[in-house]
């Protein structure tokens, strides 16, 4: 949809959340030019705090990993491989010294199955109308358990002496501008619309038909990273990858916690049950 | 920090052996290995806990099943017992336990906050709900059972006493067993491969070292009664069990944080203490040692397991190991 201006579904007005309508965002990191606008226009329409100024030595990645204070992170992949028909350049050996710089912005998935808003004890995460997975800063207590629960390790509690420290922050997709119509930050800001916010459904097929394209011109192992088939059951913010989601540090095989509760309770009750019989016995032949 | 000197030493290094061995910027072609998933980053968020979470898991195990020994010790008319165990109960579920909870929290003034709700799908939720009905079981129990014990009140009120404070107690034992035992269920439904792979053994050990402290407690204090005793033998011989269980389910990468680096060590001396070596001792009838050794063993293990989730957290092989694992096994 490059080139359709202000008709595009990153730049015209909305009313997805009037309307109910399940939203997303698609990222495709084959357009990504790793400017960090995104992460920039999120930083700033959300008011988030700095967390530091430190040289990583990662590329050119000196954001680090999503956290309570980093809900965008452009990712910067080296690899050698060769990415799509891409000449080699002068400065590799050609075939046999392939390299591809890929550039990827990291967000909160917004899980169908979300383990953070399953965690929650007080009910600050909630599922809005739009299908995002929203925390509620002035709920939050700071317990820290969505922080274990997210299978991808995006949410975090924002540590001392930050603002608000001590809750837990993550991407909010934000919520507040598609109140009023408006578009998440980070997709109207996308130069080359390598995010991409609109309908899920329409998200998902312009997706697909996205990796059929790359394909054909050459980027083999263009694939989606959407994991519907496990118990996450497919992501809200989903991913056009090259290569395998271990390199871009995303779980290939995402588990929801709560499909673990079963065995777990299972156990506790029958430890509960074996340690009082153990203790009524105790008492009833030894004294 | 990089310096000069530092890169003439690992331009000379990468000259002579072709690999640096340390940190260092990992690029395509660089002499430095290159880590594992991005960067070798987490991809889980290890947990942001500090002390105050094992030690609430140590004194909560002890006061929830504290309850039960006190159900028990009142069933057989051993008041004096019955007595110190709800002490136990009280002090350690009722006030030390609610207190490290809320320090913990990043804003502990909203922890009233947690029972705005009830999630039976979140261990952290019942949690809070259980400490409570604990709570609220356990201080009118003992309150009850010292009225009673004391006479305070005349004739028939005192009967009513008794009963009422048969029945707290017996509620707190009940609600004392899933406080022990339901933080075995909060780390082991988690996305901390090394917690969600021994979700089963969790519940177990954190359930058997709560009881077994609290039977070595109250033997520490003084009363050194055959009960008291079985129980320790009882629970040090689940424990010693639970060791061998440990051993032998291994997952490769997957859980490595238990069985290497510090936090293995930490968990595998705590199950030590509190399994072999508690049991050896009471084999010989060396109690009082016994019971210190349990004691010991049930706090570094209980360290040691939130030790294990900060490692295994940071670990990103661990995580894609893990899933591999659980996949292979949702079919069998
Ligand atoms: S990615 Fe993590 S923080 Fe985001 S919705 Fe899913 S579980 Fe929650
Ligand atoms: S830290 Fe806050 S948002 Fe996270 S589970 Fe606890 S109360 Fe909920």
């Amino acid at each position: 949809m490059i080139g359709e201006g202000t008709l595009s579904t990153n730049q015209r007005k909305h009313s997805y959340v009037q309307e109910r309508v399940e939203v997303g965002f698609f990222t495709d990191p084959s357009v990504c030019i790793g400017c960090k606008a995104c992460e920039v226009a999120c930083k700033e329409w959300n008011q988030v705090p700095d967390d530091g100024f430190t040289w990583s030595g990662n590329s050119y990645d000196n954001t680090g990993h999503l956290g309570a204070s980093t809900w965008r992170h452009v990712m910067f992949l080296e690899q050698d491989r060769q990415k799509g028909n891409q000449v080699s350049g002068p400065m590799s050996l050609g075939d046999e010294d392939p390299f591809r710089w890929v550039f990827l912005s990291d967000v909160c998935k917004h899980c169908e199955e979300a383990g953070c808003l399953e965690a929650c004890p007080t009910g600050s995460i909630v599922r809005t109308e739009v299908g995002s997975v929203l925390v509620q800063n002035d709920v939050c207590n700071g317990c820290g358990y969505c922080v274990v629960s997210c299978p991808f390790g995006v949410i975090d509690r924002r540590p001392q002496p930050l603002p608000d420290a001590g809750g837990a922050f993550k991407c909010t997709f934000c919520y507040d501008r598609q109140k009023s119509g408006l578009v998440p930050a980070c997709a109207k800001v996308c130069p080359t619309e390598s995010i991409v916010f609109g309908r899920l459904d329409d998200l998902r097929a312009r997706g697909a038909e996205r990796v059929q394209q790359l394909q054909q011109s050459g980027y083999r192992d263009a694939q989606l990273y959407d994991p519907t088939e496990t118990s996450v059951r497919g992501i809200h913010a989903f991913f056009l990858i090259l290569g395998e989601p271990e390199a871009y540090g995303l779980p290939p095989k995402p588990q929801v916690p709560t499909i673990y509760l079963k065995s777990a309770w299972t156990a506790a009750f029958a430890t509960a049950i074996a340690s009082i019989i153990a203790t009524l016995a105790a008492f009833a032949f030894f004294s | 920090m990089t310096t000069e000197p530092r890169l003439e030493q690992l331009r000379e290094k990468a000259w002579q052996d072709g690999v640096v061995p340390g940190r260092g910027v990992d690029v395509v072609g660089g002499p430095i290995p290159r880590k594992p998933g991005y960067y070798g980053q987490a991809v889980v968020k290890p947990p942001v806990w500090t002390w105050e979470i094992p030690l609430y898991f140590f004194f909560g195990g002890m006061a929830g099943m504290s309850a039960v020994i006190a159900s028990g010790a009142v069933l057989s008319h051993h008041v004096d017992l019955a007595r110190v165990a709800m002490w136990i109960a009280v002090i350690g579920g009722a006030f030390i336990s609610p207190v490290l909870l809320i320090l913990d929290l990043g804003r502990p003034h909203l922890f009233l906050n947690m029972l705005r709700v009830f999630k039976h799908r979140s261990a952290m939720s019942m949690g809070a709900w259980i400490l409570t009905a604990f709570g609220a079981c356990a201080v009118p129990g003992l309150i009850a059972l010292e009225l009673h014990t004391h006479q305070i009140l005349p004739g028939a009120l005192d009967q009513l006493l008794r009963v009422a404070a048969g029945i707290f107690i017996v509620a707190a034992a009940i609600f004392g067993t899933l406080l022990a035992t339901y933080t075995g269920v909060l780390i082991g439904a988690s996305a901390i491969p090394a917690w969600f792979l021994h979700r089963t053994l969790l519940p177990i050990h954190f359930g058997t070292a709560g009881l077994g402290s609290a039977a070595a407690l109250l033997e520490l204090i003084g009363h050194r009664i055959a009960p008291l005793h079985a129980i320790g033998f009882f629970a040090a011989t689940v424990e010693t069990g639970l060791l061998i269980w440990l051993s032998i389910d291994k997952h490769g990468a997957a859980d490595r944080a238990i069985h290497e680096h510090g936090s293995g060590w930490l968990v595998r001396i705590g199950e030590i203490l509190n399994g072999p070596v508690a049991l050896g001792l009471r084999s010989f009838g060396f109690i009082p040692f016994a019971a210190i050794s349990f004691l010991i063993g049930s706090l570094v293990s209980r360290i040691g397991w939130i030790a294990v989730g900060k490692v295994s957290g940071a670990d990103p092989e661990s995580v894609f190991a893990a899933e591999q694992y659980v996949l292979n096994h949702e079919n069998d």
